[in-house]
């Protein structure tokens, strides 16, 4: 094991993935040269050059496409977008090629890419800079939506999606990069996609976050633990398409209420789904409506004291739990 | 006064190596011009123009060349101000200062008429005080607080002013060159007879949205007039590692536009070039791309260490400071004298610790305005 930052995760994985597979490059604004805006990317065009690490223009249509086109030709791509934000640029390449591009070729073309960057708000960065756009892309059939909240996580996933035949977009948090953990040294771990991963265990109410959201449900927890002696589980999809709603629902079995905690706004987002497909499997188990803390329905402001009242929290979980436990 | 600023700029921009890294990407292209042939250049052309340039100063209202002058050392003493306010934890997020492009705002923006309209990207404080904000609204928005031009929501990127015809300031590299065509659209259908000034740099020229632009406002004659503010720098890429050609204003002969190279760093050179391209607007709608070349004497933002080029090549541009090369000229044309000049600093400097104190002050936004302004 090894304690790294999320940052140090994801480099180790673009790294071992590009000496592994000679088709492998990493594409994307200041990837290269400097060493990648939020210093994901480090020291790998140092290393593996202008062939394998490519700095783009400022053009994020054109070089998702390229990607586009690259994958159907071969290769495996890895492209970054400096924020997910920019990738809205990109959508028609993301949306309307890579994800039909199986479908509508009958089988014939798959498109092994790898969309990634940080995805969420950042620091007071305001209205175009600070959007999670993982339910916009989870909608559409025929990408992998995949979010880490953890350092091993983050390179597990990370691997596994380069790996992948299928598109996938890979959402990062820039708040979270500096986030240290213990990671497997082994150069082939990865974690499979499309399975949850139970933070900490409890048995009186469920929290189901992701990414930025996940450290705040492991505090609010803690606290509910201490002061209530109620017991928190955290439960962490880090795939948020393919769901893995069997663990979600397990865990319902047992503690019998729901608390959803994410960063995207509420309206047709993630938490949204997981609520209905937990009244699909499992309507009888709850004992209290599920409770969900999003970003509210705003832009994101710029001012520091209303950016803080957008997002969620971890006073906001806590007052959920303890809204679900009747406490 | 002015040494002074000059010197804190350049001693602020921590330069990595002595000597110019020469990189290559796939292009085979080197970062920067390490030769600076194009400094020189533009250094034998300034010196051409340089008694026909006087002779137009001296045709010019006095009190509006003091005016523009005044912009300049107000738009850089603001800026010099929003770095160190920056350090101290008062501004956050993002923040993209103008300094070393101050003649691109003044030029071509103090050529308009109050009511033409103006859009930009998100490097906007100078441009919004240009087009008549106050130093006291674009500060108290750099704060976050109730005092600012959009009460806090927006911060630094994002200035506007409804009533000023300040159509913002805008994040996304590229997005309001499209929103700048709409404006003009709105323009002619109108008939309003407004121009509209829309702003952007080279590295958003890469974007398809340009392209897309230029060919309606040509196609459509909108009267939009497509300032490419080249600094040379899209962060910490050089256009000769993101552009296929160095010539900018050339990219409007594919749409049969006109356009305009201009020496950036000449405030009546650009402000000659907007005076023609506004008389080509308002006769017909023409619209025109003038490709201004200018140089970012700071990092991209207050984030960006700048360790991709040399204090040389800093420095090589600064030798033709915007502030100082219209100074030298103000003398020689006999319209302003060092005196002026140092009133003109004195008041600058202190509209900016207003500005400072009137942030400081105003409050935060109040907690129910995170729910205002969602929909209309
Ligand atoms: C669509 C998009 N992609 C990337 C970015 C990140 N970004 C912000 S500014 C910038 C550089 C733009 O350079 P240029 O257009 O030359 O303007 P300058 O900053 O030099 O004024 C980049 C890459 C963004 N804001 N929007
Ligand atoms: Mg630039």
């Amino acid at each position: 094991m090894a304690l790294l930052t999320i940052r140090d995760a994801l480099n180790e994985a673009l790294r071992e993935e590009i000496l592994r597979d000679e088709n492998v490059f990493v594409m994307g604004e200041e990837v290269a040269e400097y060493d990648g805006a939020y210093k994901v990317t480090r020291g790998l065009w140092k290393e593996f050059g202008d062939k394998r690490v490519i700095d783009t223009p400022i053009t994020e249509l054109g070089f998702a496409a390229v990607g586009v086109g690259a994958a159907m030709a071969g290769l495996r791509p890895v492209i970054e977008f400096m924020t997910w934000n920019f990738s809205i640029l990109a959508a028609d390449q993301i949306i309307n090629h890579a994800a039909k591009m199986l479908y509508m070729s009958g089988g014939q073309f798959k498109v092994p890419i790898v969309f990634r960057g940080p995805n969420g708000s950042a620091y007071q960065v305001s209205s175009q800079h600070s959007q999670a756009l993982e339910a916009f892309y989870a909608n559409f059939p025929g990408l992998i939506v995949v979010m880490p909240s953890t350092a091993a996580d983050a390179k597990g996933l990370l691997k596994s999606a380069i790996r992948d035949d299928n598109p996938i977009v890979f959402l990062e948090q820039e708040r979270m990069y500096g986030i240290k953990g213990e990671v497997p040294e082994d150069p082939d771990f990865t974690i499979p996609l499309g399975v949850a991963d139970i933070k900490r265990e409890g048995k009186d109410c469920t929290i189901v976050a992701r990414s930025m959201t996940v450290p705040l449900a492991l505090q609010a927890a803690e606290l509910i633990q201490t002061e209530f002696d109620v017991s928190v589980e955290v439960i962490d999809p880090r795939t948020i398409k393919p769901l893995d709603i069997d663990t979600i629902v397990n865990s319902i079995k047992k503690t019998n209420r729901l608390v959803i905690a994410e960063e995207s706004h509420e309206f047709a987002s993630v938490g949204a789904e997981i609520t209905y497909q937990v009244m699909d499997h499992a309507f009888d188990y709850l004992d209290a409506p599920v409770k969900r803390i999003s970003t509210t329905e705003t832009p994101m402001p710029y001012a520091k004291n209303l950016e803080a009242l957008a997002l969620p929290s971890v006073e906001k979980i806590v007052a959920a739990v303890k809204e679900v436990c009747y406490l | 006064m002015e040494d002074l600023i000059l010197s804190k700029v350049a001693t602020r921009q921590k330069p990595a190596a002595k000597t110019a890294k020469v990189s290559t990407n796939g292009t085979g292209k080197t970062q920067g011009f390490t030769d600076f042939v194009e400094v020189e250049q533009a250094k034998a052309e300034y010196v051409k123009r340089r008694a026909s340039q006087l002779a137009a100063i001296k045709k010019t209202d006095k009190k509006l060349l003091r005016e523009m002058l005044y912009q300049m050392v107000l738009g850089r003493i603001f800026e010099e101000k929003c770095a160190e306010v920056y350090r101290m934890g008062k501004i956050g997020g993002f923040c993209h200062l103008y300094i070393g492009q101050e003649a691109i705002g003044v030029g071509s923006m103090m050529a308009l008429e109050k009511t033409d309209m103006v859009i930009t990207a998100y490097r906007d404080h100078v441009q919004a005080m240009i087009k008549g904000m106050t130093p006291e609204s674009v500060m108290a928005e750099l704060y976050g607080k109730e005092g600012g031009c959009v009460g806090g929501k927006g911060g630094s990127m994002h200035m506007f002013s409804k009533e000023l015809e300040f159509y913002g300031g805008h994040g996304i590299v590229g997005g309001q060159i499209g929103v700048g065509t709409g404006m003009a659209y709105a323009a002619k259908y109108k008939n309003s007879g407004q121009v509209t000034l829309c702003f952007f740099g080279e590295a958003a020229v890469n974007q398809g949205i340009f392209h897309e632009s230029l060919n309606m406002a040509q196609l459509w004659k909108l009267p939009c007039i497509y300032i490419c503010e080249n600094n040379q720098y899209g962060m910490g890429t050089s256009q000769a590692r993101a552009m296929s050609s160095r010539s900018i204003a050339k990219k409007a002969e594919a749409f049969e536009m006109a356009n305009e190279f201009v020496d950036g760093m000449d405030v009546m050179a650009v402000r000659d070039a907007t005076l023609r391209a506004i008389a080509r607007a308002r006769k017909d709608g023409s619209p025109t791309l003038l490709e201004i070349r200018a140089y970012r004497y700071m990092g991209h933002s207050m984030s960006d260490p700048g360790n991709y080029r040399t204090r040389d090549e800093i420095l090589r541009y600064q030798e033709r400071d915007p502030i100082v090369l219209f100074k030298d000229s103000l003398k020689a044309a006999k319209v302003l004298t060092d005196k002026d000049f140092e009133k003109i600093d004195q008041e600058a400097i202190a509209a900016v610790d207003k500005a400072v104190a009137f942030a400081d002050e105003s409050p935060y936004p109040a907690e129910s305005e995170l729910f205002t302004d969602v929909l209309a």
